[in-house]
C-alpha cells in the first residue's frame, strides 16, 4: 500500500502549488494575503496554550502514577483480541469530548512511543479524524438556542465510533 | 463532562502514587507536563502560521469558492429539505469547506450562520430539525484533507515522514463521515415511522 504514503507526500506541495499558480493567475497579491492570515495562526497557537498545559499535565499525573497502566492493563486482553493496542483506550474515550483533551493526549502518545511507531500512527489518523462531538453540539445548538436536540448526539457519537474503528482498520492495512 | 474527566485524571492518579509510592514521579510530572504543552504549542506555531497564511492566499484567489459551487450539487441533496437557492445552503457549504481545509475557525461562524438560517426554517421552535441534524453529523465527523495540526506535532517529535498520515486520515475521515449521513439518515426514517418526525 506504498501509494497511499506516495500520495500522502505529494499531497501538500501540489495543493500549494495550485494555490500559489492560481493566485497569481488571478493577480492576487500572494504574499501580502499570506501575511494576513498567517498573523492568524500566529494568535490560534498562543491560545491553545492553556488548554493544552491543563490537559498534558493532568495525563501526565495519571500515566506516573501508574493508574494509565493499571486501567490499560485491564483492558489489554479485550483489545488484543482484536488486534488494536489498549494505549490507544485513553484517546479514543475523549475524543468526542474534548478537542484540546485529545490534542494532549495525541501529542503524549507521539511523544512517548514516537511519530512513527504504530501507536503513534494510529493516535495521529484518529487525532485527524473526528471533530469534538460535545462542542460542536454545545457552539452550534448553543448558539441558535436549541434544547431538544433529538437524534444528534446519538448520530454523532456513532459517527466517533465509526471514525475511530475506520483509523484502526486503516491504519493497520497500511502500515502493518 | 470534560471537567469530571479532568479531575479524575489528577484524583486517580494522586491516589494511585500514593498507593504505589510514585508521589515523586507524580511530582515530576506537573512540572515536565506544563512544559512539554508550551514546548508544543511553541512548535505549533511554525505550521499553523503558514498554512493559514497558504489558505488565505486560497480565499483570496476564490479557490474556496470553486470548491463550494462544485459540492454545492451534492449538498443540496444532502439536504433535501432546504428549498433551492436558500441561503441556508451557501453557509452550509462554506461550513463544510472550510472544514476540508482545516479551517476550524472560519468553518465555526459559519455553521452557527447555517444553524440560525435553519431555525428560521423551521418556524424559531427549539427543536432541532432534520436538516439541523444532518448538518451536525457532517460537522462531528468532519471531512478533513489536510490534518495541519497533527503534522505540526509529528515535525515536532521529529517523525520520519510527519505527512504520510495524510492519506490514512482523510480514508478514515471519509468513512465517519459517510457513516454519519447514513446513520443520520436511519435515524429520520425511524422517526417517520414512528409517526412523530419533524417536517
Amino acid at each position: 500500500m506504498s501509494w497511499i504514503t506516495t500520495i500522502s507526500v505529494w499531497l501538500i506541495p501540489s495543493l500549494i502549488l495550485t494555490i500559489l499558480l492560481v493566485a497569481t493567475w488571478k493577480r492576487v497579491p500572494s504574499y501580502e494575503a499570506f501575511v494576513d492570515g498567517a498573523k492568524e495562526g500566529v494568535n490560534m497557537s498562543f491560545s491553545i496554550v492553556p488548554y493544552l498545559v491543563g490537559m498534558l499535565v493532568s495525563i501526565k499525573v495519571f500515566r506516573e502514577s501508574g493508574a494509565m497502566g493499571f486501567f490499560i492493563d485491564l483492558f489489554k486482553p479485550l483489545f488484543s483480541y482484536f488486534y488494536i493496542p489498549a494505549e490507544i483506550l485513553p484517546l479514543a474515550m475523549i475524543r468526542p469530548l474534548s478537542g484540546t483533551g485529545a490534542l494532549g493526549m495525541t501529542s503524549d502518545l507521539i511523544g512517548t512511543y514516537g511519530p512513527d511507531s504504530f501507536i503513534g500512527r494510529l493516535a495521529s489518523t484518529m487525532q485527524g479524524s473526528t471533530d469534538t462531538t460535545f462542542y460542536v453540539l454545545t457552539v452550534y445548538f448553543g448558539a441558535v438556542g436549541i434544547k431538544k436536540m433529538g437524534d444528534a448526539l446519538k448520530v454523532g457519537l456513532s459517527a466517533d465510533v465509526i471514525g475511530i474503528v475506520a483509523s484502526i482498520i486503516i491504519v493497520r492495512l497500511v502500515f502493518l | 463532562m470534560v471537567n469530571i474527566i479532568w479531575v479524575f485524571l489528577f484524583l486517580t492518579g494522586f491516589i494511585f502514587a500514593a498507593i504505589t509510592g510514585n508521589m515523586e514521579a507524580v511530582n515530576e510530572a506537573v512540572f515536565s507536563g506544563a512544559k512539554e504543552a508550551v514546548v508544543i504549542c511553541i512548535g505549533l506555531i511554525s505550521v499553523l502560521t503558514f498554512w493559514l497564511g497558504i489558505m488565505k492566499i486560497a480565499e483570496n484567489a476564490g479557490l474556496l469558492n470553486m470548491v463550494s459551487r462544485l459540492m454545492y450539487p451534492v449538498i443540496s441533496k444532502l439536504f433535501p429539505d432546504i428549498p433551492k437557492g436558500h441561503p441556508a445552503l451557501g453557509y452550509i457549504v462554506s461550513n463544510m469547506t472550510a472544514n476540508m481545509f482545516g479551517l476550524g475557525n472560519a468553518a465555526t461562524p459559519m455553521g452557527i450562520k447555517a444553524m440560525k438560517e435553519l431555525k428560521k426554517l423551521n418556524n424559531d421552535k427549539d427543536e432541532a430539525s432534520r436538516s439541523m441534524i444532518t448538518l451536525l453529523a457532517v460537522n462531528t465527523a468532519s471531512i478533513t484533507l489536510i490534518p495541519t495540526t497533527v503534522i505540526a506535532l509529528r515535525i515536532e517529535y521529529d517523525s520520519a515522514a510527519p505527512t504520510e498520515i495524510v492519506m490514512t486520515t482523510i480514508l478514515a475521515t471519509a468513512c465517519s463521515t459517510l457513516g454519519a449521513i447514513l446513520i443520520d439518515r436511519y435515524f429520520y426514517y425511524k422517526r417517520m415511522n414512528k409517526g412523530r418526525g419533524i417536517y
